[in-house]
């Protein structure tokens, strides 16, 4: 018997070392130690023995289930790793192929630029608001302190709808209809399309967009504009970025300014962009002229206020290095796509 | 306005380069466009003596000279010009010199004799014959003065200065001058402003014996100054004015027309003169035109004038149009004896008016409309004259005819150095205040500023301020942060827009912006008919051209140019859209138009056809928390395909909920052929026009939790043959209705049309699920729904397919 169980066990070692696949494993484990296997089989003779013999024979068929167990377990691990191993090994790609991008459309330029400007300036307290681009003389030249002979007139060529209607030429008009709907305090930007009659080249195009500000308040100064509009740009450009003020003129302010920031391209040394002069005429501000404010009804002796007008042209095409206005309204996809 | 610095000097002495002069003067409120010397483009260019002239052996038109430069030896230069003889003092570029227009010279061999240079004619030197009279037009400059050889050119011939172009604002009229812009000089560099008072030497006769003056209409004419020379001597003018006026960019013709211009351009005043004899009746009539009269002007072009127009007339009819250009006759010729010089204000705004009627905007147009100052006249008439004393250009009469109707009563401002620094946030005391007014022409009388006469542009507190800050420097001036600075927050509506704009571009759209108006073609151009509402248009009365001449009513147009463009450029797929303003017109033409916000989508491409474009505007619509939307075909237009089209609408019900009327939300479908043959566009185009407005008026609310199913649910798949113009919709809606709340999902998975199945008929697959919140749904329940929703079809003809 005892010779009996030593063949299973060498029988054993070998089939199962031997085995291809799991279910191979299987049929061993079957053949074996199953109900009616191999070594069920002797154990079931194990009545036939004498008492000394059968603990000893017990004992040793007991190791040799627990070994040919162990060993089903292990060789079913090592076909199960070596299957895994081969699928994997079956399963490889060139994980170098271009990816199936998902479709993903862009903002036009315009709109990526106008959304980073609301934000700096919604941070800021200004709220934002709209208004019609197809304006009344009165809201557009006449309240802002430029009657039909203003020279200054000349200076924003006008489409004119009816006589007392056009084209809006300046997102300014705003001012007068926010002034006229609310009482300081006041803090509004407004973004928005306007209209000269310019023909379209490279610089110039009948139709582009400002970006009006306006703030009144009790004792609003000059140098409360200048330190809006310094942290507008260092936002917008970076901390490095130098501001610089010149005297100008607008009817609707008084005293104007332009504003210049230091050339972003050379830093101020001077180069192709800033024609050599180091400075980028950015914007034209000043302190709302008491006119303005008095035709609206606030006391300019109580409340001063500051406005300034930003083009959106230009802060666009000097962010994206455009070089021509026209692209910008032509919606040629292979323009759109560049600005992800 | 140029102005040359040598000029300005004579009033302010100065002292810097051109770059800090430019840099300085900006800052202080006159801003520098650009500065440029005549000499930065004439580089190794002398005066050299002719010292000999022989034939060139092998040609018979140039000569060989040798010319003193001053150097050891003279230069050896080869010249085809015939105007040349021994002596001559001429300009001779030498080997590596630069002319005008980039042109460079070098040595090289002419018909093989050595020419070491060139020597140059007034056009090389980038000169005309207006700047020296005695000069040759086709020859070499041959200088008429005296000059040491070796001289550079370009100072022998008073090239070398510096001209400043200046950008000068509307409010400051008086800075349209040399004066002007020397007295800001001045007090931007500090140093004292020596002005010039005209001195008129005793002349003969008396004025007023020859000339009368009269104004008709004081309103319009506020001053006109006159005064006569007799025997004239009509030559050029000197050098030196020469030279300015061609620095300041004005063409040198005589020496009374040039004085009359240096006059302008150191005054700001224009002036004019008339010769003598056409002023009939010796009598100057300022008044407004007759209608129907009519002028030749001194460019020679007949113009029609008309009643509120300003002429100068004479006893016979108008001799010029006030203040913007003189008559035929009214200049001065070479049998021309007696002049009149005319020195007058006119009314700005009329002028403007009359120029720009006339289509003729002139220098002194530009100038009286931006408001002279009519304080000035006399002087400047006194300025002609001592110059016409000075250059001995004629005999002056003396007097002046001086008819002055609005005088300019002196303006004072109170200085308040409060208000001042609390506008701009400085803390400056009234003297340092009172410091920078005094050098810019303000007097002080107690705390009052008197204003100047050419100063008009002041009138208060904040006029005041900007003087004092141009001079103190904006750069040196506080910057502060405003206090009380509360975070802003968008609109609803502002957050909407952003939400279904982004949302497009997540669907894989670009955005366009294209222009708001266009031509009425654009209408043909996608078919609409001659009656449609939509060709009613806000016209620009004054547009660029036809193609931008009204303001669009629809952006569909503008959307379609930019598919055809990138058709065109040959681009695979084309999704884009514009979030897009229309206008349109109120029925008062007095009122403003309407704006109204759409969001245009189009779409060519292979993931592009119907069901993926109106897929795109249902997920808008769900975006928009927009639900009970209805939609129907749309076979109405000319624009669309009319098999392929469709509107989403929104129904409106009263409180019984009783449909009462609609709201169109958008419209979606593919371009008619035509229209995308009007386009040249070949592959189908699908195109939706979303109404923003209507969206966001009906977007839903924040969205409300449901708690997630504790039930299991149960599914049906139903296939349905149905008439193949029954719309899913309907099917749809009748399933809804079958199943009740228990409905959790419906789903179309297949739609099949063809030779399996009957003609005329289509079978369509549903997949329900089936759930109730509160409990496990029996099989019964479940085929109940099943039983109703069949019942429901079965009215419109819809069964189960067998």
């Amino acid at each position: 018997m005892k010779q009996a169980l030593e063949t299973i066990r060498r029988t054993a070692d070998e089939l199962i070392a031997a085995a291809a696949d799991e279910r191979a494993v299987e049929d061993l484990r079957v053949r074996f130690l199953g109900k009616k296997g191999e070594l069920t089989a002797i154990l079931k003779q194990m009545g036939k023995l004498s008492a000394e013999e059968r603990p000893v024979v017990g004992a040793l068929a007991n190791e040799i289930r627990e070994e040919i167990t162990e060993q089903i377990a292990l060789r079913t691990k090592a076909l199960a790793d070596a299957a895994l191993t081969a699928r994997l090994a079956s399963e490889t790609i060139d994980v170098t192929l271009p990816g199936n991008r998902p479709a993903q459309g862009m903002r036009h330029p315009f709109e990526q630029v106008l959304g980073e400007l609301k934000q700096i300036f919604l941070g800021m307290g200004f709220d934002v608001v709209a208004g019609p681009e197809i304006e009344y003389d009165h809201y557009n030249f006449e309240m802002l302190n430029m009657p039909k002979s203003h020279p200054a007139r000349d200076t924003q060529d006008t489409f004119y709808i009816t006589e007392n209607m056009l084209l809006r030429t300046q997102t300014s008009p705003m001012q007068i209809r926010t002034m006229e709907a609310q009482k300081p305090p006041i803090r509004i930007i407004c973004p928005g399309r306007v209209y000269r009659s310019d023909a379209v080249d490279a610089t110039h195009s009948p139709i582009f967009h400002q970006i009006e500000g306006l703030v009144v308040d009790k004792d609003i100064t000059f140098s409360d504009l200048k330190g809006t509009l310094e942290v507008f740009i260092k936002k917008l450009y970076g901390e490095d970025t130098k501001v610089r003020f010149r005297p100008h003129h607008f009817p609707y302010t008084e005293p104007s300014a332009e504003m210049d920031m230091s050339c972003f391209k050379c830093g101020g040394k001077g180069c192709s962009m800033c024609k050599g002069e180091g400075w980028i005429e950015i914007l034209g501000c000043g302190m709302v002229h008491p006119k303005v404010l008095e035709n609206c009804g606030i006391d300019p002796e109580v409340y001063s206020g500051y406005a300034f007008g930003i083009g959106l042209e230009r802060i666009t095409m000097m962010r994206y290095g455009i070089d021509d206005m026209r692209l910008l309204y032509e919606n040629d996809l292979r323009f759109l796509r560049q600005f992800k | 306005m140029k102005m040359p610095l040598n000029w300005a000097k004579e009033f302010a002495k100065f002292d810097c380069t051109p770059r800090e002069y430019a840099e300085r003067m900006s800052m202080s409120g006159s801003k520098v466009e650009t500065y440029e010397s005549e000499a930065d483009a004439i580089k190794n260019v002398v005066i050299g003596r002719v010292l000999s002239i022989v034939p060139h052996p092998d040609s018979d038109h140039m000569v060989i000279t040798q010319i003193d430069i001053g150097a050891q030896e003279p230069v050896q230069i080869v010249t085809g010009a015939g105007n040349l003889k021994v002596g001559d003092l001429v300009p001779a570029a030498l080997h590596k010199s630069l002319l005008p227009g980039g042109k460079e010279i070098r040595k090289g061999k002419l018909r093989g004799v050595e020419s070491n240079g060139m020597l140059c004619s007034l056009s090389e030197l980038g000169l005309s014959i207006n700047d020296f009279p005695h000069a040759v037009e086709d020859g070499i400059l041959v200088l008429d003065e005296e000059c040491a050889v070796g001289t550079p050119a370009v100072q022998a011939l008073g090239m070398d200065d510096v001209s400043v172009e200046f950008e000068i604002t509307p409010n400051r009229p008086d800075c349209l001058s040399v004066r002007g812009l020397a007295r800001e000089t001045a007090a931007t560099f500090g140093v004292p402003f020596e002005d010039h008072l005209p001195v008129v030497k005793e002349g003969h006769g008396d004025v007023n014996s020859m000339l009368k003056v009269r104004i008709e209409n004081p309103d319009l004419c506020y001053r006109y100054v006159g005064a006569v020379v007799e025997n004239v001597r009509v030559k050029p003018s000197p050098r030196w004015m020469r030279e300015r006026l061609r620095m300041c960019g004005v063409r040198p013709i005589n020496n009374l027309v040039d004085i009359t211009n240096y006059v302008m351009l150191e005054y700001g005043q224009p002036m004019h003169c008339f010769d003598y004899k056409y002023v009939n009746g010796g009598e100057i009539v300022v008044r407004n035109a007759k209608a129907g009269e009519q002028i030749q002007t001194l460019d020679g072009i007949d113009r029609e004038l008309s009643e509120e127009m300003l002429v100068i007339a004479d006893q016979k009819g108008p001799i010029a149009v006030a203040g913007v250009m003189g008559g035929e006759f009214s200049g001065v010729y070479e049998d021309t004896t007696t002049i009149v010089f005319e020195s007058a204000m006119f009314n700005g705004p009329s002028v403007r008016t009359t120029a720009k009627k006339l289509g003729m905007r002139t220098e002194a147009s530009g100038r009286y409309e931006k408001g002279l100052d009519p304080n000035g006249c006399l002087r400047c008439l006194q300025r002609a004259l001592e110059l016409v004393q000075l250059l001995d250009a004629g005999d002056v009469v003396n007097g002046v005819v001086d008819v002055w109707t609005h005088k300019r009563e002196e303006r004072r401002i109170l200085l308040r150095p409060e208000m001042v620094n609390k506008l701009l946030g400085t803390d400056l005391t009234k003297q340092e205040m009172i410091d920078i007014l005094l050098p810019l022409d303000f007097k002080m009388d107690g705390d009052e500023v008197i204003i100047p006469s050419n100063r008009w542009d002041m009138e208060r507190d904040c006029d005041i301020a900007e003087e004092v800050a141009r001079f103190v420097g904006y750069n040196k001036m506080p910057s502060t942060v405003m206090r009380g600075v509360a975070e802003a927050r968008p609109t609803p509506r502002q957050i909407f827009t952003e939400k279904m704009m982004n949302a497009l571009v997540g669907y894989g759209f670009y955005e366009c912006e294209t222009f708001s108006f266009y031509s009425r073609k654009a209408f043909d151009m996608i078919c609409l008919p001659e009656n449609h509402p939509l060709r009613n248009a806000v016209v620009i009365s004054n547009p660029l051209g036809e193609d931008t001449s009204i303001m669009r009513t629809t952006a569909l147009p503008s959307v379609l140019d930019v598919v055809a463009r990138n058709y065109n450029a040959r681009a695979a797929e084309c999704p884009v859209f514009e979030y897009a303003t229309e206008y349109t017109p109120d029925q008062d033409p007095e009122k403003l138009p309407k704006e109204s916000e759409k969001v245009i989508v189009a779409a060519y491409g292979a993931n592009w056809d119907y069901l993926a474009v109106k897929g795109v505007v249902e997920q808008l619509l769900a975006t928009a928390g927009i639900t009970g939307w209805q939609i129907r075909r749309n076979t109405s237009g000319n624009t669309w395909h009319p098999g392929r089209t469709a509107d989403i609408y929104l129904p409106v019900y009263d409180e019984k909920r009783n449909p009462i009327g609609e709201i169109l939300l958008a419209t979606v479908g593919e371009l008619h052929p035509t229209v995308l043959a009007n386009y040249g566009i070949k592959p189908r185009v699908v195109a939706a026009d979303i109404s923003l407005d209507a969206l966001f008026e009906n977007r839903g609310g924040t969205a409300q939790f449901q708690p997630l199913p504790k039930h299991p649910a149960s599914t049906r798949d139903l296939a349905l043959v149905a008439d193949i113009e029954v719309p899913a919709s309907e099917i749809a809606a009748r399933i809804e209705k079958g199943a009740g709340k228990i409905l959790a999902s419906l789903t179309l998975f297949d739609v099949y049309t063809g030779d399996k199945i009957e003609a005329g008929k289509k079978s369509l697959a549903y997949n329900l699920v089936l759930r109730a919140s509160d409990r496990t749904l029996t099989d019964e329940e479940c085929e109940n729904a099943v039983k109703k929703i069949l019942k429901n079809l079965e009215e419109i003809g819809v069964a189960l397919r067998s």
